[in-house]
C-alpha cells in the first residue's frame, strides 16, 4: 500500500499503468493499446488525439469502465477498476464518470427531461430530486425551453447538450468524452467546446477524444496516439 | 423493523420499476402494439380453435342424443331372390301389426314407446314450390321415441292413423323450401305423389345436420304413407323406445325371441329382422368422440406452437433490438439486476395484456364463427389456462432470455450490437 502511495495513486484522478488491449478474431491478433501508462490530475482538461485506428477509442472505453484491458492496471479516483465486478462497475460508471459518446445516445423516444434523469433514477435519487436537478442542468446547457422535445425534435448540438447535461447530472469526478463534436457542424462544435472549456474553469476534469486540431487546442493538454502507443504528451 | 424497511424499499423499487417498465412500453407505441399483436393473435387463435374444436365435438354427441334415447330400431332382414342376399332393410318382413303385438304382448315388459314408420323418398309439391324430401308414416308415439316437438299446430294423431287422414306434419326446412322461409303453412295443401295433403302442424327445429337430418322431413299417418301414397304393407323399422338403459339388452332379447315366434322361426340364425340398439350408436359415438379428442389435441399442440413460435419471435426480435439500448443503460450505471427486471416486467405487463386481449377475440372470434356454421358454443376453461399459461411463459422467457444476455455483455459490446 506504501508503495502505491509513493506511486502517487491517491494524487490522481486517472492512473494508466502498463494497460494493453488485444482483440483476437479466430487466429489473428490485433494490438489496440500496446503498453501504455499516463495519469490525469484533477482538474485537468486532456485531450487525447490520433489518427482511426490508432487505439484512442479502444482507451476510451477502458477509462469509461465500458471496456476490460487484456493486461495491465487502471486506477479511478484511487480504486482498481480491474477488480471491480459488475455491479461496482455498474456504481463507478453512475457516479464517478459522466460520458459523452459522439453519437449522443439518447433514448429516442424519451424526452430530454426524462434523458437526462436517467442515470439519477439507476443511483436510486427520489423523484422530484431528479427532475429537479434535471431542469438546473439543461438550463445550464442552455435548453432550458427544450425539456420536453425529443431528441429528434433537437439539432444535433442540441442532442449533445442534452447528453452533457445528462453526464453532469450525478455530478462526476471526471466527464470523459469521445469525439463530442464529431457529428456536429463547426459553429455547434465550438457552442459544445465553450461549454467544456466553462466546465472545466469550475473544477471539472475532462478527458476528450478528437482528431481535429482545432478541437484540441480547447484542452491544456494533449498526449498523442500512434499505433496503439503514446507518441507525445504536451501542455497546451 | 429493519427487515420491514427492506421489504419496504424493495416494493418501493418495484413500483418505480414498474411505473418504468409502463414508461417504456407507451413510449414505443409501434413496438409495444407489434408485439401485443403477435401475443393477441397467438393467444386468440389457440382459444378459437380449441373451442371450436370442442364445439364440433358436442355438436355430434348432441346429434346423437337427438337421435332418442334408450332406443332400440328394429329393422327388417335381408330380401333374398334366390341365394343372392341384397341389403339390410330391404325385405317386407316387418309390419305395422308386429309393433301391435309387441306393444300388446303380456310377455314384454321393458318397452315404454314403441313406433313403426315407414319412409321413403319423395317429390312433395306446395304451389310452384317443389322438394324431394324423406316422407315418413308414423303413428303418435314417433314424437314420444324420437324427440320431436311440434312448433305449429299438432302432431299426427291416433285418429289420423286409423281413419288413414291425409294430413301432413313439415319439418322447418321443408317448410322454407316449399312456402319460404319462416312462413306459416298452417291449413295449406301439399301434393305427394298426386295426394293432396293438409297440414297441420310443424316440428321444433332440432338443427340437424347430414344424413337422417330431422327438419327435413314430412310427417304422414303411417297408414296413409303405407296405403294411399305407397301402396305397402310392410314397415321400414320399428323404433322402441325401452323403459330405462339398464334393461336395453332385456328388451333386445324379448323382443328378438318374440318376433321369432311371431314369425314362425326357430332359431335367431334365421332371423328375417335384426335389433339395433342404441349401445351399436353409442360405441360408434364414443369411438368418433375419441377421434374428435386426438384431433383436439393435435389443434391445440399445433396452435399452441404456432402461437409460442409468434410470441417467442416478436420478444426475441423487439428485445434484441433493444440491445443497444441495454448498453446505453449500462452505460449509464444500471446494475445487470435492474435491466434484467425492468425487462421481466415489460414482458409480463406485454404478455399478460395481450393475454387477456387474445382471450377476448379467441371467444368472440369462436362466438362469430359457431354462430355462422351453426354450432353450439363452447368454453373451456382448461383452454384459456392452457393458451395462456403457455403463451405467457414463452413470451416472459423470450423476453427476459435476449435482455438478460444484452445485460450480460460489456457495456460497449452492447453498444456496438448492430
Amino acid at each position: 500500500m506504501s508503495a502505491e502511495c509513493l506511486w502517487g495513486i491517491k494524487n490522481f484522478m486517472i492512473k494508466v499503468k502498463h494497460v494493453s488491449k488485444i482483440y483476437r478474431h479466430d487466429s489473428l491478433e490485433t494490438v489496440a493499446l500496446d503498453d501504455i501508462s499516463f495519469a490525469v490530475s484533477q482538474g485537468e482538461f486532456v485531450a487525447i488525439i490520433g489518427p482511426s485506428g490508432s487505439g484512442k477509442s479502444t482507451l476510451m472505453h477502458i477509462l469509461g469502465a465500458l471496456d476490460t484491458p487484456t493486461s495491465g492496471s487502471y486506477f479511478l479516483d484511487g480504486e482498481d477498476v480491474g477488480r471491480l465486478n459488475d455491479d461496482e462497475l455498474a456504481d463507478i460508471r453512475n457516479k464517478k464518470i459522466g460520458f459523452v459518446f459522439q453519437a449522443y445516445n439518447l433514448l429516442p423516444r424519451a424526452t430530454a427531461l426524462k434523458n437526462v434523469t436517467l442515470p439519477m433514477y439507476y443511483a436510486g435519487v427520489p423523484k422530484e430530486e431528479r427532475l429537479k436537478r434535471a431542469k438546473e442542468y439543461l438550463e445550464m446547457v442552455g435548453l432550458g425551453d427544450r425539456i420536453d422535445y425529443n431528441p429528434n425534435q433537437l439539432s444535433g448540438g442540441q442532442q449533445q447538450r442534452v447528453a452533457i447535461a445528462r453526464a453532469l447530472s450525478m455530478q462526476p469526478k471526471i466527464i470523459l468524452a469521445d469525439e463530442p463534436t464529431g457529428n456536429l457542424a463547426t459553429n455547434q462544435s465550438l457552442e459544445i467546446m465553450e461549454i467544456f472549456k466553462k466546465l472545466n474553469e469550475e473544477g471539472h476534469t475532462i478527458v476528450m477524444i478528437t482528431h481535429e486540431p482545432n478541437i484540441a487546442q480547447f484542452a491544456k493538454r494533449i498526449i498523442s496516439l500512434r499505433d496503439g502507443k503514446i507518441v507525445g504528451d504536451k501542455k497546451n | 423493523m429493519a427487515k420491514l424497511l427492506v421489504i419496504r424499499k424493495i416494493n418501493m423499487e418495484l413500483k418505480e420499476l414498474f411505473l418504468e417498465s409502463l414508461g417504456t412500453l407507451a413510449l414505443n407505441r409501434m413496438r409495444t402494439g407489434l408485439a401485443a399483436l403477435g401475443i393477441i393473435i397467438g393467444i386468440g387463435s389457440v382459444i378459437a380453435l380449441i373451442s371450436l374444436g370442442q364445439a364440433s365435438q358436442k355438436s355430434v354427441q348432441n346429434q346423437i342424443q337427438a337421435l332418442g334415447s334408450n332406443l332400440l330400431t328394429i329393422m327388417p332382414g335381408a330380401q333374398r331372390t334366390g341365394n343372392v342376399r341384397s341389403a339390410i332393410g330391404t325385405s317386407t318382413s316387418l309390419t305395422y301389426d308386429d309393433a301391435k303385438a309387441i306393444a300388446t304382448s303380456p310377455q314384454i315388459t321393458t318397452v315404454k314407446n314403441i313406433s313403426p314408420e315407414f319412409s321413403r323418398r319423395a317429390q312433395v309439391v306446395a304451389g310452384r314450390n317443389n322438394t324431394n324430401t324423406q316422407i315418413i308414416g308414423v303413428t303418435p308415439a314417433y314424437a314420444e321415441v324420437r324427440k320431436v316437438n311440434v312448433a305449429l299446430g299438432v302432431f299426427i294423431t291416433q285418429r289420423n292413423v286409423d281413419a288413414l287422414d291425409k294430413v301432413a306434419v313439415l319439418g322447418p326446412q321443408v317448410v322454407s323450401d316449399l312456402f319460404g322461409e319462416g312462413a306459416n303453412p298452417l291449413g295449406q295443401s301439399i301434393r305427394i305423389r298426386n295426394q293432396s295433403f293438409r297440414v297441420v302442424g310443424v316440428t321444433v327445429s332440432k338443427g340437424g345436420t347430414g344424413f337422417q337430418n330431422q327438419d327435413d322431413m314430412v310427417f304422414v299417418p303411417l297408414t296413409t304413407a303405407q296405403k294411399i301414397i305407397f301402396g305397402a304393407t310392410n314397415v321400414t323399422s320399428i323404433s322402441v323406445e325401452a323403459k330405462s338403459a339398464e334393461v336395453m339388452t332385456q328388451a333386445q332379447d324379448e323382443i328378438g325371441y318374440f318376433l321369432l315366434a311371431r314369425h314362425h322361426l326357430n332359431d335367431p340364425s334365421q332371423a328375417d329382422f335384426s335389433i339395433l340398439s342404441q349401445n351399436d350408436i353409442l360405441s360408434t359415438a364414443s369411438s368418433i368422440t375419441s377421434t374428435f379428442t386426438a384431433l383436439l389435441s393435435g389443434i391445440a399442440a399445433i396452435s399452441l406452437i404456432v402461437g409460442g413460435i409468434g410470441i417467442m419471435n416478436i420478444m426475441l426480435v423487439t428485445v434484441t433490438e433493444r440491445t443497444r439500448e441495454i448498453g446505453l443503460r449500462k452505460a449509464l450505471g444500471a446494475k445487470k439486476k435492474i435491466i434484467t427486471t425492468q425487462f421481466l416486467l415489460e414482458s409480463i405487463i406485454l404478455t399478460g395484456a395481450g393475454g387477456i386481449l387474445g382471450m377476448i377475440l379467441g371467444i368472440i372470434t369462436s362466438l362469430i364463427i359457431s354462430h355462422f356454421i351453426n354450432l353450439p358454443f363452447t368454453l373451456s376453461l382448461f383452454s384459456i389456462v392452457l393458451a395462456i399459461g403457455v403463451s405467457g411463459v414463452v413470451g416472459i422467457l423470450f423476453g427476459w432470455y435476449p435482455a438478460n444476455k444484452a445485460a450480460n455483455l460489456q457495456p460497449i459490446e452492447a453498444l456496438r450490437y448492430e
